[in-house]
């Protein structure tokens, strides 16, 4: 089953847990800076919205890359990178419109979302499921849900 | 270990930046934040020194946990001396500066002396400037914030910044990080402002290390789902919960402490604030975590865009933190307001201008004491009549204090030295001059232990005695209680977390934490004993600026005129009481001075 990250900004509480997680998964410590997870927050704090690589299916930055280092985890659908082929030319953060692949200056490589090998641990840390792992195709069900809850309120009443 | 093992030292009157080494013998002594910044004080400066003078010295101080992932992980704390107190001043915030300041690779910030012109401190990675802040000086906390994100294009930078109350002086004038956090209390922000330091700006990028990484994982996510069972209450109604408790209970401080009890209470309590108007507004919008948070007790409110207070100024019709209890208590019962848009709009002055809102609740509160009493007149008040229950007096007086124009410049001395300056120094609700919190010292004996021996004056947060003085309101068995989580606060202040995870952790919990996290073996016993240890060295920085047992008092109107309702109706705070006998379990003489055998004891000596 193709599964990706589903995001619900409205139960994001800002607390940064995935950051953490994320960085200690991927550099061994905490180091939010790293992290292919970021919360970004708009009016004071009102909204706080997590964001991180989509895994597009045709993805730009595999294209863009001029020595083959992005490759497809086909069990997950994560795009990869591979430390041996990258040489940090930086073209993939070019090609991303989502600016979620990131070129790390310590390492000289970039960085991106791997979904941690199927189990995300952004997904583990989140205290408030605002970052869920669910099947690709029914990302949007959640919500559909919801509305059609509304929906339902306003005939029985 | 998650130290990162420096210090950053940054000497205002040369212009110089220096890291050293982190002193680590100090800091397996006082645990790391609160009790290490008091011990790297205590070595770097004279106590009798002029808290607003060159020779004040300011440290930021992060704790062993700060910037890890257990919960509540991104505390800091500002030590110095304060300018509202003449004694210790001990503040700390969240947000997410602390754990930020961290991952620049520094432990400590130590600012010492005074610059020639403004300045702002900056630290980009590994690169570190001090820069001019005169484009800045004169603005907002949050118009500075901004303004410096936008200078060097990083909107990543997490910011610490002063108003311009902090930058007049204002005695209570707190230091702002992430536009509404704050080290809020005993004017650190006026100390920042003396040293013409505008703000601190860090985006770090060196990661945080501990000690045994598997079993830290596991135990903080053992104690985050013992935070989840127990802390549910916070996220919903955060800390205004407070208010109806209090209420019931009598211990309500209204009108200046004059009553107990609120008419208006349920106008501006938790679920005021949840509730949805016949205009369909509702002032709470959610809830806010701070770095590292599982809790998440922070407010985001919005203002009815319709009330007086912003109808015509747009610039305030957005969301922002919105009222805690110590606020909600400031803005409403001890003023008498139960307007809630205006003690939201108060709340929103105190963030932008840079100032703590409980010191200037109680001193508006003393100042409508002396107004009604025919003392100050509205020819002293710029024509504003500052009557107990005026909206409108507090938020004009919010606005004219923080920007430091007309009568705000006496509300800025605080309640002690404004009620001296009128010839009325008993109005003054205070301890060592910094103002009451939100509960009553009569109808709570042990909390009015807590204010009178608090180091840095008045403080509700550096005691629990809560649980004790609810269950027997008589001064009885309240010493040992109050002296024990003097204690144990001490030592949870020092850790990098946060007290409100104290519903459900105990010593074992942080122990826990600490020791998967820090060099050497952290038990339970260590962490009380450390806190007695930064308990006693606060004091002697007291004791050694000139403070005495004197100062260990409160304000006539709590040891004599009875409670006039509520459960404790009748009753009078007795200090006289307790006192000796916290003094003695502390190890102190009668003069409250530490013993040369509490000071052995204690590796003070």
């Amino acid at each position: 089953m193709h599964r990706s990250l589903h995001i619900e900004p409205s139960l994001c509480t800002g607390c940064l847990q995935c950051e953490l997680a994320c960085s200690f998964e991927h550099e061994g410590e905490f180091i939010p800076v790293r992290s292919r997870i970021r919360v970004f927050e708009f009016e004071h704090g009102k909204i706080s919205v997590p964001y991180t690589c989509t895994q597009c299916v045709e993805a730009w930055c595999q294209k863009a890359c001029p020595t083959g280092a992005i490759f497809v985890d086909s069990d997950l659908g994560a795009k990869l990178v591979s430390a041996q082929a990258c040489v940090g030319c930086k073209a993939c953060t070019t090609a991303c419109p989502f600016g979620t692949i990131e070129f790390n200056p310590f390492s000289g490589k970039v960085d991106k979302c791997d979904l941690c090998h199927g189990d995300p641990q952004c997904v583990a840390a989140c205290p408030t499921d605002a970052i869920t792992y669910l099947d690709a195709g029914a990302t949007g069900v959640g919500r559909m849900q919801a509305s059609a809850e509304q929906n339902a309120k306003g005939v029985s009443s | 270990m998650s130290w990162q093992g420096r210090v950053l030292r940054v000497n205002l009157t040369r212009g110089d930046i220096t890291p050293e080494p982190l002193n680590m013998e100090w800091a397996n002594d006082y645990i790391g934040e609160r009790g290490l910044g008091t011990k790297y004080l205590w070595e770097n400066m004279d106590p009798k020194v002029d808290a607003m003078s060159p020779d004040n010295v300011l440290i930021f101080a992060t704790g062993p946990l700060t910037g890890t992932n257990a919960s509540t992980s991104g505390r800091y704390a500002v030590l110095t001396k304060g300018p509202l107190t003449g004694a210790i001043a001990c503040s700390n915030s969240g947000g997410k500066f602390g754990a930020e300041l961290k991952y620049a690779g520094y432990d400590l910030l130590i600012v010492e002396g005074s610059s020639e012109k403004p300045v702002y401190l900056l630290i980009e990675g590994d690169e570190i400037s001090l820069q001019s802040a005169e484009k800045i000086w004169g603005k907002t906390v949050w118009e500075a914030d901004e303004w410096i994100k936008k200078q060097h294009h990083n909107p990543m930078l997490k910011i610490a910044t002063i108003g311009v109350a902090g930058e007049r002086g204002v005695r209570y004038a707190a230091i702002v990080n992430d536009l509404h956090r704050a080290a809020g209390r005993s004017g650190v922000g006026a100390v920042m402002g003396s040293k013409n330091l505008k703000a601190v700006a860090v985006r770090g990028s060196h990661g945080v290390q501990v000690k045994d990484p598997k079993r830290f994982m596991q135990v903080t996510n053992e104690m985050k789902n013992l935070l989840a069972q127990d802390a549910g209450g916070l996220a919903k109604y955060g800390t205004n919960a407070m208010m109806d408790t209090m209420q019931e209970f009598g211990a309500l401080p209204t009108r200046n402490f004059q009553e107990v009890q609120f008419s208006g209470y349920d106008k501006v309590d938790a679920r005021a604030m949840l509730k949805t108007d016949e205009t369909g507004h509702r002032n709470l919008i959610t809830n806010k975590a701070c770095f590292g948070c599982t809790i998440a007790c922070g407010r985001i409110a919005h203002i009815r865009k319709d009330h007086f207070t912003i109808q015509n100024r747009k610039e305030y019709w957005h969301a922002s933190g919105g009222l805690e209890y110590e606020t909600a208590f400031a803005f409403g019962p001890v003023i008498g307001v139960d307007d809630i848009d205006a003690c939201t709009f108060a709340g929103y002055l105190m963030n932008e201008h840079g100032m703590d809102p409980i010191s200037f609740g109680v001193t508006l509160a003393a100042a409508m004491e002396l107004f009604e009493m025919g003392v100050i007149t509205t020819d002293d008040t710029d024509g504003v009549p500052l009557n107990f229950g005026s909206a409108e007096a507090l938020t004009v007086m919010s606005e004219k204090t923080g920007k430091q124009e007309g009568f705000g410049q006496v509300l800025g001395l605080g309640s002690r030295l404004m009620c001296q300056k009128y010839g009325h120094p008993e109005l003054s609700m205070t301890v060592k001059g910094q103002e009451f919190a939100g509960y009553d010292s009569r109808a709570l004996q042990g909390m009015g232990l807590g204010y009178a021996t608090g180091n840095r004056g008045a403080c509700h947060l550096k005691h629990d005695t809560f649980e004790v003085d609810m269950d027997d309101q008589s001064g009885e068995g309240k010493a040992e209680p109050c002296k024990t989580s003097q204690d144990w606060t001490a030592a949870v202040d020092s850790s990098g977390l946060c007290v409100f995870t104290l519903g459900a952790w105990g010593a074992p919990e942080f122990a826990a934490q600490l020791d998967a996290d820090c060099e050497g073996e952290w038990t339970p016993e260590r962490l009380l004993e450390s806190g007695e240890r930064i308990w006693n060295l606060e004091r002697l920085f007291n004791l050694a600026a000139g403070l005495t047992c004197a100062d260990d008092t409160l304000p006539e109107r709590l040891l004599k005129d009875p409670v006039p309702s509520g459960t404790a109706k009748g009753r009078v705070n007795e200090l006289g009481k307790m006192l000796p006998e916290y003094y003695s379990l502390r190890g102190w003489s009668e003069q409250g001075e530490p013993t040369p055998r509490t000071l052995t004891r204690l590796g003070l000596g």
